[in-house]
């Protein structure tokens, strides 16, 4: 497959996971940079972030049209994000990110289950 | 009150899991907004991509500055993700919110069965390395 219909499909779900889901859409990216562009793991995480700015500016501007986003509880929690991920960025740059990747799939497990109940 | 500092605290974690994972952004913003600010879910995921806008913004500047960041993959594959981005939006807002409570609880399993797969794949390429 041609590497610009790589980046379209992987474009394309991510888009779609992005705007039925409410999330960025890193999910989806993240592991086909890895697996179909022969990214590293580093450069997967940070191409995605850079697509996730167009894909959910997009998304946010579209549910803002519906009436859904809630401009201050979205600041509430998107400004400690912001140092969150500032902080992320340069641990990344040092740590393996294995036991970490492990503890957030059992907390992700955790809040699915507290959805759905 | 505590509620806002439960908020507070996953933003941060969120926004950590974003930069170190790639993931977490959405997958911790959305349940948040619904369990401590008693946001519905689509009006959760609606918000969540908002907050998501300068989280990925910041976190692709320094990505940028540390070298991991191919620009122009980035943003081919981001423009070319506009349309499936917008069939989403629609397709969230068409659902039953039911149903988007409970496909959004399996994308959390599926986002933590990936995690715990791509840490056990590291594992592994690590023995093989020392060995």
């Amino acid at each position: 497959m041609p590497r610009l219909l790589r980046l379209a499909v992987a474009g394309t779900a991510a888009g779609a996971f992005s705007g039925l889901f409410g999330v960025g859409g890193g999910v989806v990216m993240v592991p086909l940079l890895i697996l179909w562009l022969g990214y590293g793991e580093r450069e997967a995480t940070g191409t995605s972030l850079a697509a996730m700015v167009v894909i959910v500016g997009v998304a946010a501007a579209l549910q803002a049209a519906y009436g859904n986003v809630d401009v201050a509880k979205g600041v509430l929690i998107g400004i400690p994000a912001v140092g969150g991920v500032i902080a992320g960025t340069a641990l990344q740059q040092r740590l393996p990110t294995r036991a970490i990747a492990l503890g957030f799939a059992a907390f992700l497990v955790a809040s699915g289950i507290a959805l759905i109940l | 009150m505590t509620d806002v500092l439960a908020v507070l605290a996953i933003g941060f974690v969120a926004g950590m899991a974003a930069g170190l994972l790639g993931i977490g952004g959405g997958a911790l913003f959305v349940p948040a907004l619904v369990l401590f600010l008693g946001l519905s879910q689509l009006e959760a995921q609606a918000t969540s991509l908002l907050a998501i806008v300068p989280v990925a913004l910041v976190g692709a500047a320094r990505q940028h500055r540390y070298g991991n960041l191919r620009v122009r993959d980035g943003l081919v594959m981001g423009v070319l993700a506009t349309a499936g981005a917008a069939g989403g939006v629609v397709l969230a807002n068409a659902l039953p919110e039911r149903a988007l409570e409970i496909s959004f609880a399996m994308l959390q399993f599926v986002v933590a069965a990936q995690l715990a797969r791509r840490a056990l794949a590291e594992r592994t390429e690590e023995k093989e390395q020392t060995a």
